[in-house]
C-alpha cells in the first residue's frame, strides 16, 4: 500500500484501502465470467435440443435406427455426474473459507470421479446404437453428447489445472475465488446434463 | 447554468504518477507488442483492422458495381462475381459491423464509466487477435481462389458439400468460429466490465446512454451468436464426416438451417444497429448542448428492441411453406419493434428542438440517421408484410432496404463517432472542411447508389444476380448505382486522407475540445495508460456537466500494480479492489495455437484432437501465475473474511 | 373474369424501362388478381410511409431550422431539464409515438386483409402444375385428373386466362424461388418439402420470370416464361403437348432423329415417340414451340439452338449440359430435327 497522501481536503477523497483484494461470489467479476459463458453454453444446448425436436417433428419414424440408446451406461453416469457435485460442493466450501487443506482434498476426489465419468462417457459412445452419419437422428444424437463431452473435457482439464496449482503454487487470495468459480461452472456441466441425458435416452422412447 | 466552477481535482504525487504510468503502460519491443493488453492499445488495433475489413469490403462491393454497370457485363464471370458478394456481405457482417461496435467500446466503455481497464484483459486480447487470424484466413482464402461462394448466409442444401465442392464454404464456416468467438468474449468483458468495474456512485441510473446500449447489445451476443456457431459446426460436420442434418433424404431438412442461422442473423443486424443508438446520443447532447430528452424511456427503448429483436427472425423465411399464420404472428412482432426506435427518434428530435446546435462533422453523420435510417426502416415495414414480402423478398428492393438500415442506422453515426472521438484516441481533432466534403460525398454517394435500387427490385430485378439482360430496361438505374458507388469510395478515400493528415497536423485537441459530459472528456488526449490519474466518484450523469460534488476522486489504489475497483451491480458501491495481470505473450501465442486448430478442422477432424494440446499448453501457460509478482503482492494482500462489511 | 391491368405507382412511368417494358418482369403491373391484391397493398402501404417520412422529415428539419446554433466545447450545455420534468416534450413524444403505433396497426390489418384475399382465390377447373426446380431449369409437369392427359414441359409455361392455376412446387437439388412478379408474388421451392404458389392471370400475354433464390453459378440465367393465352387457345396448346412426337418427314430430320437417339443427347433429354427418354434435363418433346432456349436467356432459333448444342457453356457457363465436338452437317441436321419438335 502507497504513503498516506498528504492532501488539504481529505473529504474530497474517497479511501478504498480498507477494501479487500478479493470477494466470492457475484461480488466478483469472475463469477460474472462464468455467467456469460454458462449463458452461452445453456443456450447451445437449447438450440441443440430444440434442433433435435424440430428434426423429430419432420419424422415418420423416430428414432431412425432399429434402437434408442442404451440406457445402461448413460443412467450409470449420470449418477456418477450427479455424485460428483458433492466433492464438488466441499471444494466450493473448503475455498470460500480459504481453507487450503481442505480444497486440495476435496478436489483431487473431483478429479477421481471426472476420470470416472469420462471413462463411462466412452461406453456411452458406444452404446447409442446409431452413428453420426446414418441419418439427422444419429447426427442431433452425436451432436448433443460431442457438445457436452467437450465440456465435459474442458472442465476437467481447467480442473486439473487448478487442482495442480493447489498444491504447487503460487498461491494468492483469489486462487480460492477461481476454485469457486470452478466449481459453479461444474455445477454447470452436471446439471445441465440433465436434460441432455433425458432428450438422447428417452426423447425417443416417449 | 454555466458549467460549475469546480476546484482543482486531487493529484498524485508526481512520482506515484510516473509508477502508474509505468504500471499499466505496454512493454517495448517486437514480443512486447504482441504482448500488450491495455484495452486502449488493444481497441485501437481492433479499430484499424475492422477499418481495413471495412475498406476491403467496399473494394469488392466496387467490383460487384462495376460488373453490374451494364447489361450482359463481363468484368467478371459467375464464378468471381459469386465469391464477390460472398465475400462482400460476409467481410461486413461478420468483419466489420458488429466487431467495430465491440472495438468502440472497449475503448471507450471504461472512461465513460470510470475504470482503469476492462475486466479480463488478456481476454480480450485474445479475441482481437483470434478475430483477426480469422479475417486473414478467410482473404488468404479469396486470394487463392478458394473464396467461399455461397452467400453470407450460405443456405443448405446449396452449401452442402455435392452443390459446393472443395473448401470454400467450410473456410467460410470456420470463419464464422473464429469471428463468433471473438464477438462472444468480448461480449463477456463488456458486460463485466459495466457492471462491476464502474466508478463509485454511478449507479445504473447515472450511466451514459452510450453504455446502456453497449450492454444491451452484449446480452444479445450471449443469446445470439450461439445459434450460428451451432449452425455453422452442423454445416461443416455435415460436409466433413458425414452428419446429415440439412439432408432431408435423410431426415435432415433444409430449413433447419435457415432457422438457427437467422434466430442469429435477426439480432445480429440489431447488434450492429444499437451501439449506434448509443453514438446518436452522445453526440446529440454534445451538439445541442443539453442532455438528450427523456433518459428512462431511451434506456427502455433500448432494452425493449434488444428482446423484441429475438422475434422476428422468420420475416426472413416468409417465402417458404412455413405456416401462414405462424408468419404472420412475425409480421406483428417486426411492425412492433419500430415502436421503441419511434420514441428514440422522437426523444432526439425534441432534443434537438431544444437544443443550441453546433452543426459540425460529427453531427451532421447523426443527422443522416434521420433521413437514411428512417427510409429504411419504413422500408422495413413494407417488408414486414408477409403478402408484400413476396413480391420484395430477394429482390434489389431488399438490397436497397439493408443497406439504408445498416449504414444510415450503423455507418453514418460510425463515422460521426470517429470525428467526435478521434481527438480523444489521437490529441488532434479532425479537419472540419475535408470533413463536411467527406460527409456530403459520402451522403449524395449513399443515396445515389441504393435508392435507385428500390425501383429495380420493383421492376423484377433479382438479387445476387451476375448479370441482367438488356432487354429488362434495368440498366440505367445500374449505371447510376455504380456512380453512387465509387462517389462512396471516394468519400472514405478522402476520410482516410483526413486521418492520415491529422493524426499529425490536425489541431490539438486537449482534453476536452467539445465541452462534453462524459468522464472520457476529464482525462488527457489520448488518455494515460491507466485512464485516471485517481478514479472519480460520481454524483449524477454527465458528471462534467454537474456541479462538483464531494468525495470527488478515489484514493488508495496501488500504483505498482494494476489495481482496479470493483463496485455493486446497481448502485456502484464499493465492494473490493482487484489485481488485473499485467501484460503476457499468451493470449497472442493461444489464438495462434487455436487458429490452427480451426484450420486444421477444416481438413481433417483429427486436427481437434492432436491441435488441442499446444491451445491447452498455451491456455495454462496464459493462467499460470508467476511466482515472483504474486510473492510481491501477498503482503497486501487482504481477505473478505477478514473485512466482514 | 377480367381484371384491366392498371398500371400501379404510375408515378413511376418516368423512370427509363417502367413502362411497357417487354419482356414484362415487374411488380408494378398487376395482369393477375394475386398481383393486384399485393398492388394494391403496396399502394396502401406506400402512402402511409411517405406520409409518415413527411412528417418525421417534416419536424427534423424544423427543429434544425428554429433551434439557436451553439458551439461545442464553448456554448454551456443547458441543464434545466434535471430540475424540472419537461412535460411538454414528454406528451409530444407521447402522442406521435402514440400515432405511429396506429399507423402500424393499420399495416397489420391492410397485410391481414391482403393475406385473406390472397387466400381466396376461387379454385374451380383449376389448372395444377407441378413445377420442380433444378439448376438452372425448370422442370413442369401438368397434373390432369385423369393422368392420362399428363403431360411434361420445361422452362415455358401456358396457363389459360381466367382459370385458377395451382402450381406445386418443389425442388430436384438446391432451393429455388418461383417469382413471376406481374401476376404474383414468390414462393420457394426447398427440396424435401412441396409449397403451393395459386395464381391466375387475368390478361393475356407473356410475363418473364426469374427464379429468386440463389442457387449457384447460373442463378442469374434461370428465367421462365410465362404465356397467358384464352382458353380454348391454352387447350390446343395442352393438346399438342400431349402428343408425342410427330415422325420426321424429311430425310435430313430422319438423320437429326437418329443422331439424337445414338449420341449423349438422349441419355439426359427426353422426346416423347423415340429412344430417348433421359430424365436430367429439359422435356424437348415440344422444344420448336417455345420461344426461348436454356430457360429464358436464348432466343429460339436455329443459329442460337446450333451454338447452344455445340458449346453450352460458352452461353451459360458452369451448365450441366456439356460441349459436343460434332460434324457440321451432323449439327445441322440435329438442329433441323430439334426444329420439328412443334
Amino acid at each position: 500500500m502507497n504513503a498516506p497522501r498528504k492532501d488539504k481536503d481529505d473529504e474530497a477523497l474517497l479511501d478504498v484501502c480498507h477494501l479487500p483484494t478479493f470477494a466470492f461470489g457475484q461480488r466478483s467479476p469472475m463469477w460474472w465470467g462464468t455467467m456469460g459463458l454458462v449463458a452461452i453454453e445453456s443456450t447451445v444446448f437449447a438450440l441443440s435440443i430444440m434442433s433435435y425436436f424440430y428434426l423429430r417433428s419432420h419424422a415418420d419414424t423416430w428414432p431412425m435406427a432399429r434402437f434408442p440408446p442404451d440406457l445402461i451406461w448413460g443412467t450409470l453416469n449420470t449418477a456418477v455426474i450427479l455424485l460428483s457435485m458433492i466433492p464438488n460442493h466441499f471444494a466450493k466450501r473448503a475455498a470460500e473459507k480459504l481453507d487450503l487443506k481442505q480444497v486440495r482434498l476435496w478436489m483431487v476426489v473431483c478429479m477421481l470421479s471426472s476420470i470416472a465419468f469420462l471413462a463411462v462417457r466412452v461406453l456411452e459412445f458406444g452404446a447409442l446404437n446409431v452413428h453420426w452419419d446414418s441419418n439427422a437422428y444419429g447426427s442431433a444424437v452425436w451432436m448433443l453428447m460431442g457438445l457436452h463431452t467437450t465440456h465435459l473435457i474442458t472442465d476437467a482439464y481447467d480442473s486439473l489445472v487448478l487442482t495442480v496449482l493447489m498444491f504447487t503454487g503460487p498461491l494468492e487470495g483469489k486462487r480460492f475465488v477461481d476454485v469457486s468459480e470452478n466449481a459453479g461452472y461444474w455445477y454447470f456441466v452436471v446439471l445441465s446434463w440433465i436434460p441432455i441425458y433425458a432428450v438422447i435416452y428417452w426423447g425417443a422412447r416417449i | 447554468m454555466s458549467m460549475a466552477k469546480s476546484p482543482a481535482p486531487p493529484r498524485l504525487a508526481p512520482q506515484d504518477a510516473a509508477q502508474l504510468h509505468q504500471t499499466w503502460s505496454d512493454p517495448p519491443g517486437l514480443v512486447g507488442w504482441f504482448s500488450a493488453i491495455n484495452h486502449k492499445t488493444i481497441s485501437m488495433r481492433f479499430m484499424v483492422t475492422t477499418f481495413v475489413f471495412f475498406v476491403m469490403g467496399g473494394l469488392l462491393a466496387l467490383a460487384i458495381r462495376t460488373q453490374l454497370a451494364q447489361p450482359d457485363g463481363k468484368t467478371v464471370g459467375p464464378d468471381m462475381y459469386n465469391q464477390l458478394f460472398t465475400m462482400h456481405g460476409s467481410t461486413m457482417m461478420f468483419l466489420f459491423a458488429v466487431p467495430v461496435m465491440q472495438a468502440v467500446a472497449t475503448y471507450l466503455v471504461p472512461l465513460m464509466i470510470g475504470a482503469r481497464s476492462v475486466a479480463f484483459p488478456r481476454m480480450n486480447a485474445f479475441a482481437y487477435w483470434i478475430f483477426t487470424l480469422g479475417g486473414i484466413m478467410l482473404f488468404i482464402a479469396f486470394l487463392v481462389g478458394s473464396g467461399p461462394d455461397a452467400g453470407w448466409f450460405a443456405y443448405v442444401p446449396l452449401s452442402l458439400l455435392q452443390f459446393s465442392p472443395g473448401k470454400r464454404v467450410d473456410i467460410w464456416a470456420q470463419m464464422i468460429t473464429f469471428t463468433e468467438m471473438a464477438g462472444l468474449m468480448e461480449a463477456i468483458v463488456l458486460i463485466t466490465t459495466i457492471l462491476k468495474m464502474r466508478a463509485p456512485g454511478m449507479t445504473l441510473n447515472r450511466m451514459p446512454l452510450f453504455v446502456w446500449t453497449i450492454l444491451a447489445t452484449s446480452f444479445m451476443v450471449l443469446f445470439s451468436m450461439p445459434a450460428v456457431m451451432l449452425a455453422s459446426t452442423a454445416l461443416i460436420t455435415d460436409r466433413l464426416v458425414g452428419t446429415q442434418f440439412y439432408n432431408p433424404l435423410k431426415g435432415g431438412d433444409a430449413l433447419l438451417w435457415q432457422h438457427l442461422f437467422w434466430f442469429f442473423g435477426h439480432p445480429e443486424v440489431y447488434m450492429i444497429f444499437i451501439p449506434p443508438l448509443g453514438f446518436i446520443s452522445t453526440i446529440i447532447a454534445t451538439f445541442s448542448r443539453r442532455p438528450v430528452v427523456g433518459y428512462p424511456a431511451m434506456v427502455l427503448a433500448v432494452i425493449a428492441t434488444a428482446f423484441l429483436a429475438f422475434g422476428l427472425w422468420v420475416h426472413h423465411m416468409f417465402a417458404t411453406n412455413l405456416p401462414e399464420l405462424g408468419k404472420t404472428f412475425f409480421t406483428a412482432a417486426s411492425l412492433m419493434i419500430a415502436i421503441p426506435t419511434a420514441i428514440q427518434i422522437f426523444c432526439w428530435i425534441a432534443t434537438l428542438w431544444t437544443g443550441r446546435l453546433d452543426l459540425r462533422t460529427p453531427l451532421l453523420f447523426v443527422l443522416a440517421f434521420f433521413v437514411i435510417l428512417v427510409i429504411g426502416g419504413l422500408t422495413g415495414l413494407m417488408l414486414a408484410s408477409v403478402s408484400l414480402d413476396t413480391q420484395l423478398h430477394d429482390s434489389f428492393f431488399v438490397v436497397a432496404h439493408l443497406h439504408y438500415v445498416l449504414m444510415g442506422g450503423a455507418v453514418f453515426p460510425l463515422f460521426g463517432a470517429f470525428y467526435y472521438w478521434f481527438p480523444k484516441f489521437t490529441g488532434r481533432m479532425l479537419g472540419e472542411t475535408l470533413g463536411k466534403w467527406n460527409f456530403w460525398l459520402f451522403f449524395i454517394g449513399f443515396n445515389l447508389t441504393f435508392f435507385p435500387m428500390h425501383v429495380l427490385g420493383l421492376q423484377g430485378m433479382p438479387r445476387r444476380v451476375y448479370t441482367y439482360p438488356s432487354e429488362m430496361g434495368w440498366g440505367s438505374l445500374n449505371f447510376l448505382a455504380t456512380i453512387g458507388a465509387f462517389m462512396m469510395a471516394l468519400s472514405v478515400l478522402l476520410f482516410i486522407v483526413n486521418v492520415v493528415h491529422s493524426r499529425r497536423r490536425g489541431a490539438v485537441a486537449g482534453d476536452d475540445p467539445w465541452g462534453a459530459g462524459t468522464l472520457e472528456w476529464s482525462v488527457a488526449s489520448p488518455p494515460p495508460p491507466a485512464n485516471f490519474e485517481m478514479v472519480p466518484v460520481v454524483h449524477a450523469r454527465d458528471p462534467l456537466w454537474s456541479a462538483q460534488k464531494l468525495p470527488s476522486h478515489v484514493s488508495g489504489l496501488a500504483n505498482d500494480y494494476r489495481e482496479i475497483l470493483v463496485t455493486s451491480v446497481a448502485d456502484a458501491d464499493l465492494d473490493h479492489r482487484l489485481w488485473l495481470p499485467a501484460s503476457s505473450i499468451w493470449p497472442f501465442l493461444t489464438a495462434l495455437a487455436t487458429t490452427v486448430l480451426f484450420i486444421g478442422s477444416v481438413f481433417t477432424p483429427w486436427a481437434v484432437v492432436w491441435a488441442m494440446v499446444p491451445v491447452a499448453i498455451g491456455a495454462t501457460f496464459w493462467f499460470w501465475p508467476k511466482k515472483d509478482i504474486v510473492e510481491q503482492r501477498t503482503g497486501s494482500e487482504r481477505s473478505p473474511l477478514e473485512v466482514e462489511s | 373474369m377480367r381484371v384491366r391491368a392498371r398500371a400501379l405507382l404510375g408515378g413511376l412511368s418516368w423512370v427509363p424501362g417502367v413502362a411497357a417494358a417487354v419482356p414484362l418482369q415487374d411488380a408494378l403491373h398487376a395482369y393477375g388478381i394475386q398481383a393486384a391484391h399485393i398492388g394494391r397493398l403496396w399502394n396502401f402501404t406506400l402512402g402511409l410511409c411517405t406520409l409518415v417520412f413527411g412528417a418525421i422529415f417534416v419536424a427534423f428539419l424544423w427543429a434544425l431550422w428554429r433551434a439557436p446554433r451553439g458551439r461545442a466545447g464553448e456554448t454551456a450545455p443547458d441543464m434545466a431539464s434535471l430540475a424540472r420534468p419537461e412535460r411538454r416534450l414528454h406528451r409530444a413524444v407521447g402522442l406521435a409515438t402514440g400515432i405511429a403505433t396506429l399507423g402500424l396497426l393499420l399495416l397489420l390489418a391492410a397485410d391481414v386483409f391482403t393475406s385473406r384475399a390472397l387466400a381466396r382465390l376461387p379454385l374451380g377447373n383449376a389448372v395444377n402444375i407441378e413445377l420442380i426446380g433444378h439448376e438452372w431449369w425448370w422442370e413442369a409437369r401438368y397434373h390432369h385428373a385423369d393422368p392420362a392427359r399428363d403431360f411434361v414441359t420445361a422452362n415455358e409455361l401456358h396457363i389459360p386466362v381466367g382459370r385458377a392455376v395451382v402450381v406445386t412446387l418443389r425442388s430436384n437439388d438446391v432451393i429455388h424461388t418461383l417469382w413471376v412478379p406481374n401476376l404474383h408474388g414468390k414462393r420457394d421451392m426447398i427440396p424435401g418439402r412441396t409449397s403451393t404458389l395459386q395464381l391466375r392471370a387475368d390478361h393475356a400475354g407473356t410475363y418473364r420470370g426469374q427464379c429468386a433464390e440463389f442457387c449457384g453459378l447460373e442463378h442469374a440465367k434461370m428465367a421462365m416464361l410465362v404465356e397467358a393465352e384464352p382458353d380454348a387457345a391454352y387447350e390446343a396448346w395442352a393438346a399438342r403437348q400431349r402428343q408425342a412426337a410427330a415422325p420426321p418427314a424429311t430425310a435430313q430430320a430422319l438423320r437429326g432423329r437418329a443422331i439424337f437417339e445414338t449420341s449423349n443427347c438422349a441419355s439426359c433429354h427426353t422426346v416423347e415417340g423415340t429412344a430417348a427418354h433421359g430424365k436430367a434435363a429439359p422435356d424437348l418433346t415440344h422444344l420448336a414451340g417455345r420461344t426461348t432456349l436454356a430457360a429464358g436467356i436464348l432466343p429460339n432459333d436455329g443459329a442460337h439452338l446450333a451454338a447452344w448444342i455445340l458449346d453450352p457453356q460458352s452461353h451459360k457457363q458452369g451448365v450441366y449440359m456439356p460441349a459436343t465436338t460434332i460434324k457440321p452437317d451432323d449439327l445441322q441436321a440435329l438442329v433441323t430435327y430439334l426444329g420439328t419438335l412443334k
